[in-house]
């Protein structure tokens, strides 16, 4: 037996998926060696002129953005008290938790000292966005961890700890909301130090605003597309009642983001660069078709949102063009001021990508061995 | 009294007598660099002709300082912008910031700091002048008092109007800053950032980070005004369920 035809078996046995992944992890081992021995010179193409790359970009901003599904059906469900929700809180904290413990993963790599990062507790600057920003992600993180370990308590029948946690769980939510609607919109308020490095078709006073806007749309999108991968990894049904009324939500979310944007634009006079399009605009196209315009597009009509595929494809519209977004204020917008361009290392790229492996991996994890999902039977209907 | 420098360009011979006064008395490592690093906190650029030196302008009320999260870099009462590496956690937000590119990083360290001049905030305390105008040969970098500074640079420019642009870099760029230069041709042609806002910038976040306590307060009490409406409701509804039973 040759080594392909084994590997080929070995392949089939693990699963291509899990393969990929173990073999990012692989990677992802390595690039950290080398980061925390060799400097971050040796791993990133960050310099004086670029100090922010990818993993600012890409595992703090997006990883933050992302996860805020959680605030928001946990919002939805306890403040708003629409019970009906409740099925797809469970799995949407999750994911928000994992967001989360990896942003700081995340930190973990992209600060120089990170060894350091409790000096933010006890060393406080009221001035800094980053000093808020911080404080806002450590409480919050811990905030999230308490409102998904009924789920533990559950699985270890543990009674006690489950009834005082359900005691406790509005102040939390209410706690959870305030927390995210700060540090949410405060990643766009990093940025308004910058006024002359930002391109004008990114920067505005508006900032923390449409950060948060576009968190609440960004966030309802990957409760949609984590609905989607459970469905197709664990055997699950998409539990369409649910998803279709937050896709409007979405919509809504998406559309009054827009909207902003534009007219943002418009007062910034950036507008009229629009139709002869150079670098900065066609990232600004790229982003603003992908994130808003066709996600907008597609599921304002009804029968494009209550079909599987199409609720579908329009959250990943969305969730691809928030990306791009935030990687447009964290590198596109930045790179003509700084007078460089700046591509990330396959060992950035690498990092990135082990952290969302990780994810999965994390996220399969504790929907094997704790009660994520409800019971068929114990669904209300 | 605030200390500062005044570089005047004109009467800078590029003789580079600053950056090696500047390694010795922060104890930086050679060689000197042909621009500013974490190692190299001031250097002599020539363009096409005309003396500019890099270094850190020490603003008034600097961007640097705001930004930090762990308060790593203070504005003292002297005038330099000083930085405290023990505190520093790498975060890097004073380098994206600054409006001047001034801060740089050690990208080459396992355990990296920032990297920037500190106008020699040691010697000052001791009533020293800095150490790269305590070598000029030429005067080309004074030392003194910020007030006295600028009025000398604003002399200089009354005096001699054919010799000088007329503009005092430094004396509005971010609202002021303690370092001030003069020179020939104008300062884009020299590398400088002339787009720089003429308010202090920190004013920008801080506009925001102003409104947190009264924000949480209004966001709280809304928040749990609906939860209280709608909780209401939801009992009422559930009281009402068997009476309309009944009724039918």
């Amino acid at each position: 037996m040759n080594f392909a035809v084994a590997s080929r078996q070995a392949a089939r046995r693990i699963g291509f998926w899990p393969a990929v992944c173990g073999l990012i992890l692989l990677l992802f081992a390595g690039v950290a060696v080398l980061r925390f021995t060799r400097g971050l010179g040796a791993v990133t193409n960050l310099s004086d002129r670029f100090p922010w790359g990818l993993w600012v970009g890409f595992d703090v901003l997006c990883g933050v953005g992302l996860a805020a599904g959680a605030f928001t059906l946990t919002g939805i469900v306890h403040i708003f008290n629409l019970r009906r929700f409740e099925p797809i809180v469970r799995p949407t904290v999750l994911t928000g938790l994992l967001g989360y413990l990896l942003v700081i993963a995340g930190l973990a790599f992209d600060l120089g000292q990170p060894w350091r990062i409790w000096h933010a507790l006890f060393f406080w600057n009221p001035h800094s966005v980053m000093f808020e920003v911080a404080w806002c992600v450590m409480l919050y993180t811990a905030v999230l961890a308490l409102e998904f370990s009924p789920v533990v308590f559950e699985g270890l029948r543990l009674e006690r700890p489950q009834r005082i946690m359900h005691t406790i769980t509005t102040p939390l939510v209410i706690l959870g909301v305030i927390l995210s609607t700060l540090h949410q919109s405060s990643l766009g308020s990093l940025y308004l130090i910058v006024p002359a490095k930002l391109h004008p078709l990114w920067y505005t006073p508006l900032l923390p605003y449409l950060f948060f806007i576009s968190a609440i749309g960004a966030g309802i999108g990957m409760t949609i597309l984590e609905s989607h991968l459970s469905e197709r990894a664990f055997g699950r049904h998409l539990e369409m009642d649910l998803l279709e009324p937050l896709a409007r939500g979405m919509v809504v979310a998406l559309g009054v983001y827009g909207l902003l944007r534009l007219i943002v634009i418009a007062k910034n006079g950036a507008l009229a660069a629009l139709l002869s399009p150079g670098y900065e605009g066609s990232m600004f196209l790229l982003e603003f078709t992908v994130g808003v315009a066709l996600p907008v597009g597609l599921l304002l009509f009804e029968r494009v949102r209550t079909h599987p595929t199409g609720l579908v494809v329009g959250s990943l519209l969305a969730v691809l063009g928030f990306v791009i977004n935030r990687l447009n204020v964290s590198v596109t917008g930045m790179e003509s001021a700084a007078g460089v361009h700046y591509i990330p290392s396959w060992m950035e790229i690498t990092v990135s990508l082990g952290l969302v492996a990780i994810g999965f991996t994390l996220f399969a994890l504790a929907v094997r061995y704790l009660p994520v999902f409800p019971e068929p039977g114990r669904r209300r209907s | 009294m605030s200390v500062g420098l005044l570089f005047d360009s004109t009467r800078c011979i590029g003789c580079g007598a600053c950056s090696a006064a500047c390694k010795e008395a922060n104890d930086l490592p050679l060689p000197i660099e042909d621009h500013t690093t974490a190692y190299t906190w001031t250097v002599v650029e020539d363009v096409g002709g005309a003396k500019i030196r890099r270094l850190c302008f020490h603003c008034a009320e600097p961007t640097c300082v705001s930004v930090c999260p762990v308060a790593a870099l203070q504005k003292t009462a002297a005038g330099p912008v000083v930085y405290d590496p023990q505190r520093c956690i790498g975060c890097r937000y004073c380098i994206m910031a600054c409006p001047f590119g001034v801060p740089k990083y050690q990208w080459d360290q396992p355990v990296p700091i920032v990297g920037k001049c500190i106008l020699c905030a040691g010697r000052v305390a001791q009533g020293l002048p800095t150490a790269c105008a305590a070598v000029c040969p030429t005067g080309a970098t004074l030392f003194g008092e910020h007030g006295s500074l600028l009025r000398e640079a604003r002399k200089r420019i009354a005096a001699t109007p054919d010799r000088y642009v007329d503009h005092v870099y430094g004396a509005n760029e971010a609202g002021g800053t303690s370092v001030l230069m003069l020179a020939a041709v104008p300062f884009a042609e020299l590398g400088m950032k002339t787009d720089v806002p003429r308010q202090p910038l920190p004013l920008l976040t801080w506009n925001v980070l102003s409104k947190i306590p009264s924000f949480v307060g209004v966001w709280g009490v809304l928040l749990l005004g609906i939860h209280w409406i709608t909780k209401r409701r939801e009992e009422v509804s559930a009281y009402e369920a068997p009476q309309r039973e009944k009724e039918r």
